[in-house]
C-alpha cells in the first residue's frame, strides 16, 4: 500500500532576530556580564545561536541590589491596581509577539514548534494575565489579611529555572512574584537563556520600572551565588531534587524562604476498564510530550495485567506514527534532546535498563545526523527494583510495569521518594476518586495527562519539593501573612 | 499526686504522707503507640518545679521522668507511620469529635493539670487555672476546624478548558515536633492540635524541663478515643533526640517551634538535617538565628495547620 508521507512544513525563523551576544539584564538595562561568555546552541543542529554572558557573584550582587532598590523605592509602594496593569501589559505583549517567542524557544530548546506555539507561549501569557488580576485582590485570597489590610510581599526573590520550559517556567516564577509586590532576580538555565533575555526586552517595552525584573545568565555557580545571597528574601527553584536539597540546606537556619519544584517519577495507571485508545493517547502525551523533559512526565506506565499485551500492542502501533525530527517542522511530534549532557544521561539510563533485564523497543525512525537525538523508547518487563522504574530519566523513555488490584497499583505508584504527579485511567468514577485520595502526588490527572493551567496549583509531595505554583495557592509563597503563633 | 496535695509543692516533692495515708506516686513514662512504656534505655532524669521568684537554684523535686532515647524516638516514628492511614482516612467529623473529646477529658482533669502547670511554670494558682482553661478551649477551637479546613484552604479552579479541576488539602504524614520549652500545656496543645486535626500523626519531644503536664496530656489522649500512634510523646533531653527525628527518612515534616530556649539545640542544624528528605519545616519564631517562643494566648491563625498540609489537585475531563 502506498504510504502518503507529510511534506515538510517548516516554520520560518525570520520572525526572530538573535543577537551575536547578550549581556545580563540588571536595573532595566542590558549590561555586560563580568564572567566569560558561553555559547547557547540549537540542540537540533548544534549551531551556535549566540554568546551569552556568565554572571559572576559580583553581577548577581548588582542584580540583587537593583531588585532591592526597585522593591523599596517603586514596586513595593505601587498600588496593586498599578502593578496589575503592568502585568496585563506584559501578557498582551507576549500574545502579540507570540510567534517570535515560539520560534526562539524551539531554536534554543529543541522542542517541536507546535508545542512552543500551542502550549509554552500561550500558557506563559495566560499566567501573566491570571496573576495580573490578583495584584489588587490579594486581600480576598483568603491567605491572610483582609481587603482592608492585604498581605505584604516578601521582598526580593531569587528564582532559578530549568531548560525544559524556559519561558513558561519564567512566567510561573515572575508573574506571581510581581503580582504580590515582590521584585525578582531570575536565572534561566544555561542551555536555554534566549527567551528570558527576550522577555527582558518585553519588560522594557512594557515600561516596567527598572530593577523589578533582573535576568542573570550563567550555569550552576551563578545560581548558587543567587541562592546564597543574603539580600534575597525568598528562593523559588525548579529543577533537580539533588539541587533542591542543596538549596534547602543552604537556607536552613536563616529566615530565607524557599519553594522547590523538583523531580518526579509519575505513575500513569491504566485499569482494564479504561477507554484504551484514549489511554494510549494519554500515555503518549504523558511521556513523549516535550521529549519527556517534563518533571511530571508519566514515565512509569502501570497497566493492569489483564490488558498489558493489548495496551503495549496499541501503544507500539501508535508510536510507529510518531514523527521525530526537525523541531521547526510543524509536523514534528518529538524534537531534539536539549543538550549533549542530557542525551548522555538518557543513553546511560537506557543502557542500565537493558543491563538490568528490561526489554527496550523503539519504532523505526531516522534520526538526523547532527544535533542531539533519541528515539522514543518503551521498556517492557520492568520490575519495581529496576533503576529505570525508580530514577528520573527526563527523556522519551517509558517503563512498563503491571499490577493486578487497585491496592497494588496504589502501592506501586507510591513506592518512590517522589510525589509530583500521577495519572489514572478508568471509566469507573468511584475508583478515580478513591485513587485520587490514595495517590501521594500533588497533581492527579484522571483520564487525561500533562494538563496545565494558571488557575490550577502545581507542585509536589515528598522529595518532589514543596510549595505550589499557580492558582490561589501559588500566591502564598510570595506573601508574608503576618500570622504567626 | 492528688490535686489537693499538689497545691503545696513540698508534699509531692518529699512524698510525705497527707494526713495518715501514704500517697501513691506516679511513674512518669513515655507514650508510644497508645501505650506507656519506660524508655528502652532504662534511663530517667530528675524534674524539678520552676524556681520560686527570688530563690536560687531549682525548685522542689517533682519526679523521675523517663529519659527517651534514639530508639524510643524511632519506635515512635514506626507507630506514627502505622497510624497515618487510619487517622488520615477517618472522616473529618470523626477527627473533630475526637479532638473535642480531648477537651472534655481535660476539663475533668483541669485541677490536676492546673496544679502541674503551676509547678512546672511557676505560676500562681489563678494563672495556672486560666492557662489550663485556654488550653482546653484551644482543643475546642481546633476540633471545629477538622471539617472546615478543606473548605477554607481548598477550591475549585476555573481552568481554560473542558475539565473539572479541584484542589484540596491532604495531611503531610508523620510530623516530628519539638514542643515549646516554656508553655508546658497551652503551648504543647497549640502545636499538637493543628498537626493532628487534619489527619497527620506526630512524635512530640516534650518540654525538657517541664514534661509533667505533657505526660498527663498523654494520659488524656489515651482515654479520648484518639487512636494509638496518632500522638506519641517522648520525654527527655531535646538536644539528644531532636537530631534523630530531623534526619529520620520516614518523617515527613518537623515543627521546630520548641527550639526556642531549648538547651544545646541549634534549629538551623535541625533544619539542615531535615533537608535530606525535604521535610517540611516550620521554623521557630524570631528574627535571624534567634528563636523566640510565641505568645500562646492569642487566637491562632491557619498557618500551623497549613504548614503540614499538601495541596493535591485533581483533573478530570468533562464531556457528554
Amino acid at each position: 500500500m502506498t504510504r502518503f508521507d507529510y511534506a515538510p512544513a517548516p516554520e520560518s525563523r525570520a520572525v526572530v532576530t538573535i543577537a551575536d551576544s547578550y549581556g545580563i539584564f540588571v536595573g532595566g538595562d542590558f549590561v555586560p556580564a563580568s564572567g566569560p561568555s558561553f555559547p547557547t546552541v540549537n540542540p537540533a543542529t548544534e549551531e551556535v545561536l549566540a554568546e551569552v554572558g556568565q554572571a559572576s557573584a559580583a553581577d548577581v550582587d548588582r542584580a540583587v541590589a537593583a531588585a532591592r532598590t526597585a522593591y523599596e523605592k517603586v514596586w513595593g509602594r505601587l498600588s496593586g491596581a498599578e502593578r496589575g496593569k503592568y502585568l496585563f501589559r506584559i501578557a498582551r505583549i507576549l500574545q502579540e509577539r507570540a510567534r517570535e517567542f515560539a520560534v526562539l524557544e524551539t531554536l534554543d530548546n529543541g522542542k517541536p514548534i507546535t508545542e512552543s506555539r500551542d502550549v509554552d507561549v500561550p500558557l506563559a501569557a495566560a499566567h501573566f494575565f491570571y496573576h495580573a488580576g490578583w495584584a489588587d485582590k490579594l486581600g480576598y485570597a483568603g491567605l491572610a489579611g483582609s481587603p482592608a489590610d492585604p498581605p505584604k510581599p516578601v521582598g526580593v526573590v531569587g528564582q532559578v529555572i530549568p531548560w525544559n520550559f524556559p519561558l513558561l517556567m519564567l512566567a510561573w516564577k515572575i508573574a506571581p512574584a510581581l503580582a504580590c509586590g515582590n521584585t525578582v532576580v531570575l536565572k534561566p538555565a544555561e542551555t536555554t537563556p534566549l527567551t528570558a533575555l527576550l522577555f527582558a526586552q518585553v519588560c522594557q517595552e512594557a515600561d516596567l520600572p527598572p530593577g523589578v525584573v533582573n535576568i542573570v545568565t550563567g550555569a550552576g555557580p551563578t545560581g548558587q551565588a543567587l541562592v546564597e545571597h543574603p539580600g534575597v528574601d525568598k528562593i523559588a527553584f525548579t529543577g533537580s531534587t539533588e539541587v533542591g536539597k542543596l538549596i534547602a540546606r543552604s537556607v536552613a537556619g536563616t529566615r530565607k524562604r524557599a519553594t522547590l519544584e523538583l523531580g518526579g517519577k509519575a505513575a500513569n495507571i491504566v485499569f482494564e476498564d479504561a477507554a484504551i485508545d484514549q489511554a494510549v493517547e494519554g500515555i503518549v502525551r504523558g511521556i513523549f510530550f516535550n521529549q519527556g523533559h517534563v518533571c511530571c512526565a508519566g514515565s512509569r506506565l502501570l497497566v493492569q495485567e489483564s490488558i498489558h499485551d493489548e495496551v503495549v500492542r496499541r501503544l507500539k502501533r501508535r508510536l510507529a506514527t510518531i514523527r521525530v525530527g526537525d523541531p521547526m517542522d510543524k509536523n514534528t511530534d518529538l524534537g531534539a534532546i536539549n543538550s549533549a549532557t542530557q542525551l548522555a544521561r538518557v543513553r546511560e539510563m537506557t543502557a542500565v535498563g537493558q543491563a538490568e533485564g528490561a526489554e527496550p523497543w523503539s519504532p523505526a525512525c531516522t534520526l538526523p545526523d547532527r544535533g542531539f537525538w533519541f528515539a522514543p523508547t518503551v521498556f517492557t518487563g520492568v520490575s519495581q527494583a529496576h533503576r529505570i522504574a525508580q530514577e528520573e530519566i527526563f527523556g522519551p523513555v517509558l517503563s512498563v510495569l503491571t499490577f493486578r488490584t487497585p491496592t497494588e497499583a496504589v502501592a506501586k505508584a507510591n513506592n518512590t521518594p517522589y510525589g509530583l504527579s500521577a495519572g489514572v485511567w478508568t471509566e469507573k468514577g468511584s475508583r478515580i476518586l478513591w485513587m485520587a485520595d490514595q495517590l501521594r502526588a500533588g497533581v492527579v490527572w484522571a483520564n487525561t495527562f500533562n494538563q496545565f493551567d494558571p488557575t490550577s496549583p502545581f507542585g509536589g509531595l515528598k522529595e518532589s519539593g514543596y510549595g505550589r505554583e499557580g492558582g490561589r495557592h501559588g500566591l502564598e509563597p510570595y506573601l508574608t501573612t503576618g500570622a504567626t503563633r | 499526686m492528688s490535686p489537693a496535695s499538689s497545691t503545696t509543692t513540698s508534699a509531692s516533692a518529699t512524698g510525705t504522707a497527707t494526713g495518715s495515708r501514704l500517697e501513691v506516686r506516679k511513674t512518669y513514662k513515655l507514650y508510644v503507640n497508645g501505650a506507656f512504656p519506660r524508655s528502652e534505655s532504662g534511663r530517667s532524669y530528675a524534674v524539678h518545679a520552676a524556681s520560686r521568684r527570688g530563690s536560687a537554684g531549682p525548685g522542689a523535686f517533682l519526679g523521675n521522668v523517663a529519659q527517651g532515647s534514639r530508639k524510643d524516638a524511632r519506635d515512635a516514628v514506626v507507630a506514627a507511620r502505622a497510624a497515618v492511614a487510619g487517622w488520615a482516612g477517618a472522616t473529618a467529623y470523626n477527627r473533630g469529635q475526637v479532638l473535642y473529646r480531648v477537651a472534655e477529658v481535660m476539663q475533668g482533669r483541669a485541677a490536676q493539670l492546673a496544679a502541674e502547670v503551676a509547678e512546672a511554670e511557676g505560676l500562681s494558682a489563678a494563672r495556672a487555672a486560666s492557662t489550663v482553661a485556654a488550653a482546653i478551649d484551644r482543643w475546642v477551637w481546633y476540633a471545629g476546624w477538622s471539617d472546615k479546613l478543606a473548605q477554607v484552604v481548598g477550591n475549585l479552579n476555573p481552568v481554560a478548558g473542558p475539565y473539572f479541576n479541584i484542589s484540596a488539602p491532604s495531611p503531610t504524614g508523620v510530623v516530628a515536633v519539638v514542643a515549646p520549652q516554656g508553655s508546658s500545656l497551652l503551648g504543647l496543645t497549640s502545636v499538637i492540635a493543628p498537626i493532628i486535626v487534619s489527619g497527620n500523626t506526630c512524635v512530640v519531644i516534650a518540654s525538657q524541663d517541664r514534661p509533667i503536664p505533657a505526660v498527663t496530656l498523654a494520659e488524656i489522649f489515651a482515654t479520648s478515643d484518639l487512636p494509638g500512634g496518632v500522638v506519641n510523646l517522648i520525654t527527655g533531653h531535646t538536644a539528644e533526640i531532636a537530631p534523630w527525628l530531623a534526619s529520620h527518612r520516614d518523617v515527613n515534616a518537623i515543627d521546630l517551634t520548641g527550639a526556642a530556649d531549648a538547651t544545646d539545640v541549634d534549629w538551623g542544624a535541625l533544619e539542615a538535617a531535615a533537608a535530606d528528605n525535604l521535610k517540611r519545616v516550620l521554623r521557630p519564631e524570631g528574627e535571624g538565628p534567634a528563636a523566640r517562643e510565641p505568645d500562646w494566648t492569642a487566637t491562632p491563625g491557619l498557618h500551623r495547620m497549613t504548614a503540614f498540609l499538601e495541596i493535591k489537585t485533581v483533573w478530570h475531563p468533562k464531556g457528554r
